[in-house]
């Protein structure tokens, strides 16, 4: 199981061709305290870089990319019901969806904790 | 996933800015203004503890304003700012203050202000994105009757909440004895202030106006006691959201008139038709027919039937047709309601309690109650 980032603060854990995505600790620190998810549908297909959920501080919007292409398998329901927790588990129990992979060679431009790590610093 | 503003624009900041940085301020530009969005609690922590105990605000970035007669009578002074205003100033007494608005000639809002009589002078306090429009306009039209002084050497923190008046009547305990809208000028902590009993939270509270050089001691000595947080620009804004107050550029600008944005509480009878000082303020003619006729369309408060926050500018439907009807002009979350809240635009037809609108947001139409405001039941002490 391999866990890779995006610039745009989101992880994805791989487990053969399903990514499982949510946004890093970082990202939620910086959203703030979070009241709302909105979550794809579980068949929808997304291409890299679409705008794929939503997460809403008291503030403010912020879209959450699909960080890669493919299709959505499931979804975290339980965000819907207890947002709070993408600011208690983000790297956890606060994963957003479960895509499909459709091409690994997406995965190669992303970065690993070492990178991510520098990228934030 | 996160926006970041790289722009780097010549921003001014206020005397307690070194006070921000030094308490974990997130700081963002704000009406030309390096102001904190929030500190390290977060938004939410900081709406919740305001309505709790006490939030201390700087809001050094407004603008203060003195208007003298050149008669030396006050009264000279009220009646030439009543030709700006729709309000009575000339019946606000010593000691006093009132929520105004400067129109033009449309019957739109150029600005919304307090408006206190000092006994010797007015004092006047406006949106810091307008302050310059302000005394612009002010020199402009009143300097045949009046003195006009900004206070750029004075802060203006709000101590606000149920706590605010146990917290600052240990530093000055005359404060316990102002009402809602009363001001005095009094010594806090050996700083010539004055202090009024009002806010922007919908709490009970005051606005402190203090000398710059003495406003970091004082939010310091007010922080030092355990019920009070320093609080942002975030919980500013959800706060007085809740509140159902207006926020100038949002909810009210120069294409709304007071009537339309639900404020003729705040128009006395004297300035009304019929009234003993009828009109005399630009735009009178739009705002006094609308007071007797009606307005076209109103602010309402609006509450989202789902989770999902129905922010700013959201379009609003009637139904499932394609043509809007009015717009979402302040929106968020609540955190004290717990829940999305909004304030908005709709038809005086469409405006009645209880009935149901549409928002769009992000392609979907979302079900909003016509709501009642307040959101949150206001905590003046009168």
């Amino acid at each position: 199981m391999t866990t890779l980032y995006t610039s745009d603060h989101e992880w994805l854990r791989i487990e053969g061709d399903i990514a499982t995505i949510g946004v890093t600790d970082y990202a939620q620190s910086q959203l703030g305290d979070v009241v709302f998810v909105e979550l794809p549908k579980v068949g929808r297909t997304f291409k890299k870089a679409e705008a794929a959920a939503v997460v809403e501080s008291v503030k403010a919007a912020s879209d959450v990319y699909a960080p890669i292409s493919g299709e959505v398998l499931e979804v975290n329901e339980t965000l819907s019901a207890e947002p709070a927790l993408v600011n208690s588990d983000a790297a956890g129990k606060a994963w957003f969806f479960k895509m499909k992979i459709a091409d690994k060679s997406e995965l190669d431009g992303l970065m690993d904790e070492a990178a991510y790590q520098s990228h934030t610093a | 996933m996160l926006a970041r503003d790289e722009t780097q624009l010549p921003l001014k900041t206020t005397p307690l800015h070194a006070l921000h940085l030094a308490r974990g301020g997130k700081m963002v530009p704000f009406a030309g203004y390096e102001m904190p969005v929030q500190y390290g609690p977060g938004v939410l922590k900081e709406h919740l503890h305001t309505r709790a105990h006490a939030g201390l605000f700087d809001v050094s970035h407004m603008g203060q304003i003195e208007l003298r007669a050149k008669s030396g009578r006050l009264e000279d002074a009220a009646t030439a700012l009543e030709r700006l205003v729709p309000q009575d100033i000339v019946a606000l007494a010593p000691g006093r203050q009132r929520y105004a608005q400067f129109t033009n000639a449309a019957g739109g809002i150029l600005d919304d202000l307090m408006v206190a009589n000092l006994g010797d002078r007015l004092f006047l306090v406006v949106n810091a994105a307008c302050k310059d429009a302000d005394e612009a306009h002010l020199r402009a039209q009143l300097s045949d009757a009046c003195e006009i002084a900004t206070l750029p050497n004075r802060a203006l923190l709000a101590l606000q909440g149920p706590q605010a008046e146990a917290v600052l009547a240990k530093f000055c305990a005359d404060v316990a004895a102002l009402k809602f809208m009363d001001v005095a000028a009094l010594r806090v902590m050996d700083l010539d202030c004055m202090v009024s009993r009002s806010g922007y939270t919908g709490e009970d509270g005051f606005e402190i106006s203090v000398p710059a050089e003495g406003a970091a001691a004082l939010a310091t000595a007010l922080l030092d006691n355990p019920d009070v947080l320093l609080i942002g620009l975030g919980a500013r804004d959800s706060l007085r959201l809740e509140a159902g107050l207006c926020l100038y550029g949002h909810d009210i600008d120069t294409t709304t008139t007071p009537v339309e944005a639900a404020l003729t509480w705040s128009i006395q009878k004297s300035r009304r038709t019929g009234g003993a000082r009828a009109g005399g303020f630009p735009g009178a003619d739009v705002i006094l027919a609308q007071l007797d006729g009606g307005a076209p369309r109103q602010r309402v408060g609006l509450k989202p039937e789902g989770r999902a926050p129905v922010r700013d500018n959201a379009p609003l439907f009637a139904d499932a047709t394609t043509t809007p009807i009015g717009t979402v002009t302040s929106g968020g979350f609540g955190p004290s309601v717990n829940a999305p809240v909004a304030m908005g635009y709709l038809p005086t037809a469409q405006a009645a309690l209880g009935g149901t609108v549409f928002a769009e947001v992000r392609g979907q139409r979302l079900p909003l109650r016509v709501a009642p405001l307040p959101f949150v039941s206001h905590g003046y002490k009168r």
